[in-house]
């Protein structure tokens, strides 16, 4: 097998040859301006960075059915593994299948979560204990950033990861509405990891993810490839994001009313509506900044007549709702396993089905919230206080129906049901800390103090990461066929759960007594020790159990025992059919016939599938 | 039945404990303005609140997992109960007229902690990397102090002349950005006789974890006599250039960054720093001379002495060339004996 032939190693040689001609492009044409070619170290920088990403998807091939097309030449779908190669390869190139996407998109979100959270622990050693320890200020000012969005873009991906397996799956559909538009959204997020840590090696960048300017307008050059970076994680994530549209809107199984959608599809449905919508205001704003620093336009820049504010008005008005695109889907997994853990049907299906949505119309309405410290007119604090404290309404729907779901009901405890305990658990820190920070007065106080770093994490590790999990050991036999390690699952549980507690009420404790945000040392006065230490054992004690999954997960994928066709009892489609699914999932188009959650009711059916279609 | 009474009355005891145990716990730092008192009684009602949901969900969750566990054997599913639509109005309804009736309570407290009293004091704050300073424009004082006199409102304009800085005493509870190119306003009315510390809120780069202040909270007449002698210290004329430049390195805050009695901050020390050999990053050497000085204050960026961050503001280059020249000569008072 000749070495060009897997596709991430000619995409790589690829961003590597138009990195260069890049370059070169920007070099050539100062000179034959009269400029010092190397002067020009911006644009070098990002003219490089945007071409090497567009060079490695045209190098994988990403482009190639399109430039077909155009040329006026069919070409079929297929899937299935590739004719003249392994199998395996098929997971390092272009591929159209949406249960390999969907597994690309898993592995990449975990290997980010990986890199992203040992970034942390590193960085949670520098404040164990107060003084200086072994961080350089700059280093550490950076690897926050690299934590922030590192863990932001893993939480997209994450996302994407099980949305584009399971959704087609669980509507009935044959592939993802538009399969060619779904690969090419995947492999954007390659070369732009690569760019995204690039940055680190051109002087990092000491603003956190938020990259508020002036600061980021005078940070070293690697800023820039942070930018360039997020503006491709957007684009990857809003073509996916209309790709999750289309296939809810457009490709669900007869029978299957917007009622009876799997309640998992509200959830992708609500935060997909967001990211078509919002991701675009990061993009400019971060645009924005790289225009200022590249060709002297001064946006944000008061001595030419900017205002930095601006910019933070166009950041939140994405990031805020973008929390809600992060918990929205994990939250749909709450509510898509508890039912099949307690034996009884989702209680208020519609109840939680439109708070998805309730939450995300409002999400767009509150991103002023974010600057009640940042001297916007201050009479706007008002109606942002109030639309900020509206959330909590749909929220709490969303809360009190999974506590009357399993109110009753017959609760088994395997270790995805555990997850999402442990979910609801953790959800609940971040939802209650959440309404103080929207009171303006208290927040003047709890703003920019670890008290909101404790929130930010509790609401993200309870609406994405606790879920996640869940998800992956739901549906690992599913995916692979086998079963996942019980004991060790039961393991990884019993280690993180607890420590996520002691993090985030730790963070939350140091922040009420005056722990800032973002320091890379804090004030011996203060007396954090104890629960500095405390902290930071508990982040070391979360990364081993994490170690243990991964451990477990690879390990059972090769070795595990052959799971049986449903092993969980649920009346969901996809374990109605054999695992690991077959291509095209169910051969012959399923029929919606009842309501998806009637655990309980004698003789109900949700869907009939043809089994003998599918494979057997 | 039997569940809804035992589940009510471990929601009290456990809403009862959990409030008792967070209002034990001192959660919030000493309270030392008269915006605390706003801030404090909000956030406790507030916990008190949380304590209540914290408890309902958690007991909810903590008796079904213990009483409806299914037992060993048993195959069968759950009731098929689907929903309730009187719940789900009274969980809507409810936490809205909740959280609005908090909402307009906040915009209450709002107005008053905004409120502007008779005889406030002005004192004006500007921010930069890495440091802060002070001007109270009545007394024509600037200082890297602030002092304060207690009980009296005082009305801080902030701004800042390079990043975004924002302005905080944990003690006062409430914050403030500073930010460059606008002003911004912050009233604190300080009720404990005491010191405390300014701490820089929003992240501004290669020093901001050290970007602190002192403050000092004083009675008005203490407050009097420290303006009186502080005006008396910055004395207009028949200064030597070197003088000069101690009070400039004051009031710019080059001092933030760079000591005077040979420790190593954020830059290199001024003591004994005028014509010694300076390694630079690029390996080559220079010697500290009159030009060198110069050229580190307006084109800090240039030279970048080995071991040292390039982080030094561009922004010094702005200040009078005599300003410039009296700092130079300051560094050199320090310089080698």
């Amino acid at each position: 097998m000749k070495i060009l032939s897997l596709g991430i190693i000619r995409g790589i040689a690829g961003q590597i040859v138009a990195t260069a001609l890049g370059i070169g492009l920007v070099v050539v044409t100062r000179l034959l301006m009269g400029l010092d070619p190397w002067a020009g170290d911006e644009a070098i920088v990002v003219v490089g960075g945007i071409s090497g990403v567009i060079g490695f998807l045209i190098a994988i091939g990403a482009f190639n059915d399109w430039v077909q097309w155009a040329r006026g030449k069919e070409v079929p779908l297929r899937h299935g593994p590739p004719p003249d190669r392994p199998a395996w390869t098929r997971y390092f190139g272009v591929d159209y299948d949406h249960k390999v996407i969907g597994i690309q998109y898993s592995v990449l979100s975990i290997i980010l979560i990986i890199v992203s959270g040992t970034t942390a622990s590193i960085f949670r050693l520098e404040l164990a204990a107060a003084g200086p320890d072994f961080l350089d200020p700059m280093v550490y000012n950076t690897m926050i950033g690299i934590h922030g969005w590192g863990m932001l873009a893993a939480t997209l991906i994450g996302i994407a990861g099980f949305s584009n397996y399971l959704l087609p799956l669980l509507l009935g559909a044959r592939d993802m509405a538009f399969p060619r538009l779904n690969a090419f959204a995947f492999w954007i997020n390659v070369p732009t990891g690569f760019v995204f840590w690039a940055s680190m090696l051109l002087g990092g960048w000491d603003t956190g993810w938020t990259a508020y300017p002036p600061l980021s307008a005078l940070a070293p050059l690697g800023m820039q490839l942070y930018f360039v970076s997020v503006f491709f994680y957007g684009l990857s994530s809003i073509l996916g994001a209309l790709n999750l549209v289309a296939t809810i809107v457009g490709l669900r199984a007869p029978g299957m009313t917007a009622f009876r959608m799997p309640i998992m599809a509200w959830g992708i449905l609500a935060a997909s509506i967001i990211s078509l919508t919002a991701t675009q205001l990061i993009s400019l704003a971060f645009l924005m900044v790289v225009m200022q620093r590249v060709l002297g336009m001064g946006f944000f820049d008061p001595a030419q007549g900017g205002q930095p504010l601006l910019f933070q008005h166009l950041f939140w008005f994405y990031s805020h709702p973008a929390v809600y695109v992060f918990v929205l889907p994990g939250l749909g997994i709450i509510s898509e396993l508890l039912p099949v853990f307690a034996r009884k049907p989702l209680f208020g299906y519609k109840w939680v089905a439109l708070s998805s949505i309730a939450i995300a119309i409002f999400g767009g309405l509150v991103w002023a919230h974010h600057m009640f410290t940042s001297g916007m007119p201050e009479w706007l604090r008002i109606p942002f206080m109030f639309s900020t404290l509206l959330v909590a309404v749909p929220t709490g729907v969303k809360f009190f129906s999974w506590v009357a779901t399993i109110w009753g009901g017959k609760l088994v405890f395997p270790t995805p049901m555990l997850f999402v305990l442990g979910a609801l658990s953790v959800f609940l820190i971040g939802g209650l800390s959440g309404p103080p920070n929207g009171i303006v007065t208290v927040d003047l106080f709890v703003h920019d103090t670890y008290w909101v770093v404790g929130h930010f994490h509790a609401t993200l590790f309870g609406g994405f990461i606790f879920p996640f999990f869940a998800a992956l050991y739901y549906w690992f036999p599913k995916v692979t066929g086998r079963m996942y390690n019980e004991r060790l699952g039961r393991i990884h549980f019993a280690l993180m759960t607890p420590a996520f507690w002691v993090q985030t009420l730790g963070q939350i404790r140091v922040g009420l007594l005056g722990m800032r945000r973002r320091i890379v040392d804090w004030d011996p006065a203060l007396n954090l020790d104890a629960w500095q230490t405390a902290i930071t054992i508990a982040t070391w004690v979360i990364a081993l159990s994490v170690g243990i999954m991964i451990v477990n997960l690879i390990w059972s994928a090769w070795r595990g025992r052959v799971a049986e066709r449903n092993p969980w009892g649920s009346r969901s489609p996809e374990w109605q059919i054999p695992s690991p699914t077959p291509d095209y999932n169910y051969g012959h188009p399923i029929q919606v016939v009842g309501d998806p959650y009637d655990y309980g009711l004698p003789g109900s059916r949700y869907v009939v599938v043809d089994a003998a279609a599918a494979g057997e | 039945m039997k569940h809804i009474v035992t589940v009510t009355v471990l929601v009290i005891v456990a809403t009862v404990l959990v409030f008792l145990v967070l209002r034990g716990a001192q959660l919030v730092p000493e309270a030392a303005s008269a915006e605390s008192t706003y801030v404090d009684e909000m956030f406790y009602a507030m916990i008190l609140v949380i304590s209540f949901v914290f408890s309902l969900i958690v007991v909810l969750m903590l008796y079904s997992i213990v009483v409806f566990r299914r037992k060993p054997g048993d195959t069968t599913d759950g009731p098929h109960v689907t929903g309730h639509t009187g719940l789900e109005i009274t969980w809507t309804v409810v936490p809205f007229l909740v959280v609005m009736a908090f909402g307009v309570w906040g915009a209450m407290h709002l107005e008053e902690i905004t409120a502007a009293e008779p005889d406030e004091l002005e004192v004006r704050v500007l921010g930069f990397q890495f440091g802060w300073r002070f001007e109270y424009p009545d007394a024509g004082v600037t200082s890297n102090q602030l002092y304060l006199p207690v009980d009296r409102q005082t009305r801080f304009v902030l701004t800042s002349q390079d990043v975004i800085h924002s302005f905080w005493i944990p003690e006062f509870r409430i914050k403030q950005d500073a930010v460059p190119g606008m002003f911004t306003e912050l009233r604190i009315t300080p009720t404990e006789v005491g010191d405390y510390r300014v701490r820089c809120a929003e992240l501004c780069g290669y020093a901001h974890a050290a970007m602190y202040a002192p403050v000092v909270v004083v009675e008005q007449q203490d407050f009097e006599a420290w303006l009186e002698g502080e005006a008396v210290a910055v004395p207009e004329t028949e200064t030597t250039p070197a003088e000069r430049g101690a009070l400039l390195s004051n009031e710019n805050g080059c001092l933030s960054c760079h000591s005077i009695d040979g420790t190593t901050l954020v830059g290199p020390t001024w003591l004994g720093l005028y014509g010694s050999e300076r390694p630079l990053d690029d390996g080559s050497t220079v010697t500290a001379d009159d030009e060198y000085l110069h050229t580190a204050i307006v084109d800090p960026a240039a030279q970048i002495v080995q071991g040292f961050p390039n982080v030094m503001p561009q922004t010094y280059g702005s200040l009078p060339e005599e300003d410039i020249q009296a700092l130079v000569e300051y560094i050199k008072s320090l310089g080698e004996e």
